[in-house]
Parts: structure tokens; sequence; C-alpha cells
């Protein structure tokens, strides 16, 4: 009530920094809400790290990091465990943010890349590259390819959707048809692999952070890295370009660069996490909208996104990995998870349209 | 009616060319004395065990797949209606993991729990899909369908993944195929194939009048719940026998309606019938291309359909009228 004088309200309260040539704005509840995303995140990695074949307690993981524990916990903890833990912090992060820029871009919550055919293809073009020349599963080359078919994947449903500008639903409902077809294509493909390329493809098809090591971790996690870092310059133009072209324009923004830009860093984002670990299904859709609804920002932010991806990745891993009775592949978690909240997303949609 | 002959003609040719063309060339004179005296040669053997119960397969799915999509089309008003981007197969793959896990072991006893699959997902994409007011949005339609698809095919890859036995039953059924399906799959579907297209006639004049809107409808008199009801459980018997029999094969629902509107205009009588006749045709070539396009290997006839039926669904969907049906 503080905040409102004379009946009108204020606005969300904010926190201001300001310095010589850069001045920082931040809301409360948003700097609130990312605060416990980080802190739930970072707990649940500690939880994490213990959970295994050797059971570890909270106090055990830290002091594995401080070099405390004997050689095989540390062993447990560092080279085998982290990696895993790391790679759904980064992997969910980037899917976040990769599903934040699109349905900001789009201003419409069931564009993300799952639905407009970006994972489909991400994961065609590096089934071409893996069954065609003959790559490992996480290469580099693989990693290429995978971001190729992703960006040729995008275009062409951009190009079809258009007719006299981008409506939401018609990029939606094309989006399906091309990952129909991609996904014939990528079956037709495990079809014609000799046995044990088409066994490598498939379990890289399900989506699993299983085949994650330090190895395959670390170059994806330098993609990201630098996308990220590209995205802190290009973060305030998706700012404008919410508002819509003109007003965008008159903001000063170079609205047509920007918004090439941020497609190439969102499909860079995607297909990275795809070439790593596979189609990892709805975590883009799931997460920059429920970062959303808890921040009650008015348009998409990057930051709570990316925390928001992290946890649900890392959440699903840890469900796939040991609440079920058999290790599962996390994108069969995230498929169920994220596709209930889909339905949710329609049915709530509707209540409040009607 | 010259239309329709013509339309039978060419499933007669699509028959044929099921019959005779596949990784072992066959003549007309082997398929003749196959039928005649069959005397155990490999020819004979081919002909009887394999091309021809494929062909009936693809004969019969076709009729199922073909009819429940021009029922999903004219009852829920949706042009980009289809059991597969429904779910509809997405949830009779669910329900028959479901059966192996309770101890289901040959293909008529997986038949019930493709129906149950069929029917849970046609009912609940329906009520996510026409939630709110006013009738089924079509996109809100398919994204719903898209959506549960997701989500039941999660759960069933869960369920492979946890059980050897259902991996085994599941992977030969998920790829959309014609292959080894006998008559032990072919006849226990069949009658639930002939009660749905049955119904489906005797829905259609009433279907005719819901294409002008339900109040207009049910002020000429046509009895809204009934229909409503009789339809979908006329979509499930079809969709249900069609993916029981041969797993999932999509866009064959969705394109066919829409190639018979094209010829006869938009008398769901006649779009049913010709639907019965066009979408075997389009599902035997398919096949057909799928044999012959990696010869000698098999490309399953799903793939064929996903690479012909989504250009359709993009070009439909790219009209400038896409809801108007």
């Amino acid at each position: 009530m503080r905040d409102t004088a004379f009946g009108l309200e204020s606005g969300p309260r904010v926190i201001v920094l300001r310095g010589r040539t850069l001045s920082v704005r931040f809301r409360l509840r948003t700097l609130i809400a990312c605060a416990v995303f980080g802190a739930a995140l970072v707990g649940l990695a500690l939880v994490a790290l213990g959970l295994g074949d050797l059971p570890l307690s909270v106090d055990e993981v830290v002091s594995a990091f401080f070099g405390g524990e004997s050689g095989i916990a540390r062993t447990v903890v560092v080279e085998w465990r982290l990696p895993r833990v790391l790679a759904a912090v980064i992997f969910g992060a980037a899917l976040g943010v990769s599903g934040a820029i699109f349905q900001s871009l789009t201003r419409n919550p069931l564009a993300s890349p799952d639905i407009i055919g970006l994972t489909a293809g991400s994961y065609a073009g590096g089934l071409v590259v893996i069954i065609v020349i003959g790559a490992g599963a996480g290469s580099a080359t693989v990693a290429g390819g995978a971001i190729l078919g992703g960006l040729i994947a995008t275009a062409l449903v951009y190009l079809l959707a258009y007719r006299r500008g981008i409506q939401g639903f018609r990029l939606i409902v094309v989006g399906i048809g091309i990952s129909a077809m991609l996904e014939a294509l990528s079956s037709y493909l495990v079809l014609r692999a000799k046995l044990e390329v088409a066994m490598m493809a498939s379990v890289w098809g399900a989506g699993s952070l299983n085949p994650v090591g330090w190895a395959q971790l670390l170059p994806a996690a330098v993609v990201i890295a630098v996308v990220f870092l590209a995205l802190g310059f290009l973060g305030g133009s998706l700012r404008q370009l919410e508002l819509g072209d003109d007003a965008a324009k008159a903001l000063g923004s170079r609205v047509e660069r920007s918004r090439l830009g941020l497609i190439v860093c969102a499909v860079a984002l995607t297909a990275v996490v795809t070439a790593a670990a596979g189609p990892i299904a709805f975590v883009a859709l799931a997460a920059p909208q429920i970062a959303l609804r808890l921040t009650r920002t008015a348009g998409i932010a990057l930051v709570p996104s990316a925390l928001l991806g992290a946890l649900i990745l890392l959440a699903s891993d840890v469900v796939a990995q040991h609440v079920l009775p058999t290790v599962l592949p996390v994108g069969v978690v995230t498929v169920v998870v994220g596709g209930g909240y889909l339905i949710w997303l329609l049915v709530h949609e509707v209540r409040r349209r009607s | 009616m010259l239309g329709l002959g013509i339309a039978v003609a060419a499933l007669v040719a699509a028959i044929l060319l099921g019959v005779f063309v596949g990784s072992t060339p066959v003549s007309l004179s082997d398929v003749w004395l196959a039928l005649t005296s069959p005397a155990g040669s490999a020819t004979d053997l081919v002909v009887l065990d394999l091309r021809i119960p494929r062909t009936v397969a693809a004969l019969v799915v076709g009729v199922g797949l073909g009819v429940s999509g021009a029922l999903i089309q004219g009852l829920t008003r949706n042009p980009l209606g289809d059991p597969g981007i429904l779910g509809v197969d997405a949830g009779a793959a669910l329900f028959v993991a479901i059966g192996v896990v309770l101890g289901a072991s040959t293909p008529a006893q997986y038949l019930p729990f493709a129906f149950a699959g069929a029917l849970v997902v046609t009912a609940l994409v329906y009520v996510i899909g026409s939630s709110g007011r006013g009738s089924a949005d079509p996109i809100r339609l398919t994204l719903a369908g898209v959506a549960l698809a997701a989500v039941l095919t999660g759960i069933t890859t869960a369920m492979m993944l946890l059980d050897p036995l259902t991996f085994r039953v599941l992977r030969g059924w998920n790829a959309g195929s014609f292959v080894e399906r006998g008559f032990d799959v072919i006849l226990p579907a069949l009658p639930f194939v002939v009660i749905g297209v049955v119904i489906a006639l005797a829905c259609a004049r009433s279907l005719n009048a819901i294409a002008l809107g339900d109040d207009l409808a049910s002020s000429l008199g046509t009895r809204m719940v009934r229909t409503r009801i009789l339809s979908v459980v006329a979509i499930t018997l079809l969709a249900g026998a069609a993916t029981a029999i041969a797993g999932p094969i999509g866009f064959v629902g969705l394109m066919v309606p829409h190639i018979a509107r094209w010829i006869v205009g938009p008398d769901q009588r006649w779009i049913i019938s010709y639907s019965v006749v066009i979408a075997p045709t389009v599902l035997l070539i398919s096949d057909v291309i799928g044999r012959v396009i990696l010869w000698p290997s098999d490309v399953p006839v799903g793939i064929i359909t996903a690479f012909v039926g989504a250009p359709v669904l993009i070009h439909l969907v790219r009209r400038a009228k896409a809801s108007a049906l």
C-alpha cells in the first residue's frame, strides 16, 4: 500500500544503481526471484552431486571440492558427477534463453524452438553428419551440422509461414509440418545406417545427458558462454523490439540487424545443446513462461528464464537418473513435464480469453 | 459418378502395383498361379504370405485413416484434422504398452487397448481444444493434439525403456508399416472398420448441417449430442483399428478428405465415400514408393506419408482462409 498514493499505482519497487557512464535499474521482485532460483539451483546441484551408487551427504560433497575427502569421493564428485550436473545447468540455461528470445520476438508463448522446428532441424542436421560423414556424437562437426540444420529449418519455417507478415499460429502449424518431415527424414537416416551407428544415433536422439563428460561439455560451454556474452549487448534491443518495430526504430534500435542477431543467437544455443545432448524437449517452451509468471515482469526476461531453464533441466535429470527404477534419458522426463505444461497453457489461455 | 469411377480405377491400379512391386519381382502369371494353384514355390510364398496381406492391410488401414480424418474435419470444422496430428496414434501406442505390461501378447489382444487409447485421446483432445466458449478452434485443437501426443509418447518411451518386452513389441509397431502384418492382425480389426464406415455414412447428413454452425444445425433439427457421440465412436473405431494394425501413420487422414472435397465439393456423404476409395489408393502408392525408393530395402510407409502430407499441411495453413472449411 505504501506504493499507492492517491489511488495511483506507482509501479513495481525498483533498485537503481547509478554509475558515471552506466546506470542499472532492477525490479525488486525480479531480483528476489532470481536470488531464490539461484539458491535453489545451487542447493539442488549439491544434492545431485551426492546422489548415485556412492551416496554422499551435502557436507561430503562440499569437502570433496576443497580436497577434504578421500581420493574416491573426490574422483566420483569432480570427475564423474560434476560434468553432468554442470551440463544440466548450462544446457538448461541455454535452452531457457533460446526459448525466451523466440517467445519474445514472436510475442507468442508457443513459438519456442521445439514447436517451430528448430530442435527437429538440429537433430536432423546432426544425424546427417553422424551417418553420412561418420563423425562421433558430440564432436565439433556434429555441432556444426546441428547448427546448420537448425538455421535451415528455422529459415524454412519462417519463409513458409510468411504471408503478408508473420502470424503466430501459422508459424506454429508450419513448424509442426516441417518438424514432421524432419522427423521422418531422421528416422529414414537411422534406418539406412549401420546398426552400431543407428544405436548411437537413437541414444542421442532420446535427449540424454548420459554421454556428456568433460570432453563434450567444455566446447559446448565455451560456445554458450560466447553467445551469452553477445546477448549481453543485444539484450537491450530485445526489450525495444517487444514494443513493435516502429517504436523500436523510433527508440534508435536497428530493428532488422538486432532481430537477425538475436535469432542467430537463439538458434545457436538450442543447436549446441542438441549437438551435445540430443533434442531435449520443451525446456525452452516452459522455462520463460514459468519465469514470466513468477517474476511478473512485463515482458520475457532472459536472466530468470536462464535460471529457471537450468533448474528444470537439473531437476528433470535427477528424476530421470534416480527416482525411477531404470535410468531414463532426461528428454523423456522433460517431454512429459513440458508437454503437460503446454496443455495447461492451452487451457489457461482459453479461459483467460473467453 | 464419373469421378468415383476414376477413383475406383486408380484404387484397382494401386492394388495391382501393391501386389506386383517389391524387392522380389513377380510377374502377372506368377500371381495368377499363386492364387489359383499354389505349389509352395518361393514366388507363391511371396505373393500369398507377404504381398497380399500387406495390400489388404493397406486397404483396411487406408479406409480407417481416411474416413476418420474426414469425420474429424467435419465434426470439428477443422481443416487440419488428422488422427496422427491429433495424437490418436500416440494414445493407442501408450495403451498398447500398458496392455503389454498387463500381459497381452497377440495382436488381437492389443486391439481393445488400441481402441481405449484412441477413445481417451479423441475425447481429451476434443475437451482441451474446445474448452472455453464457442466451437473448437482448429489451431488450438492441433496444438492440443501435438502437446498430448508429446506427453503420451514420452510416457510410452519411458515404459519401453523400463520393460524389455514392451520395447520389443512396440519397436516393431511404432515404425508405422505394413510389414509382417498378417491376417491374424487384420481380420480382428476389420469388423470395426466396417462398423465405423457405416456409422460415418449414417452421420454424414448431420455433419452437413453441423458445417453451417452449431446453432443453425440444431435449429434445422440435427441432434447435436447424438451426432457428436456417434462421430467420436466412429473416429475411435476407425483410427483405433488402423493404428492397431499398422502403428502410427500420419497425414493420410489429413490429405485424403481435402482431395475428396476438392473433387466433389462440401457434401460430407460424398466426401466420406470418396475418402473410402482415395485413402487406400494414397496409402498403397506410398507403400509402393517406400518399397522401391531404397530398393531392395523397405522404407516404412509412415515416413513416406509424412514427406507427402506435411507439405499439404503447410499449404493448407498458408491459404488465406485457413480455418474456413
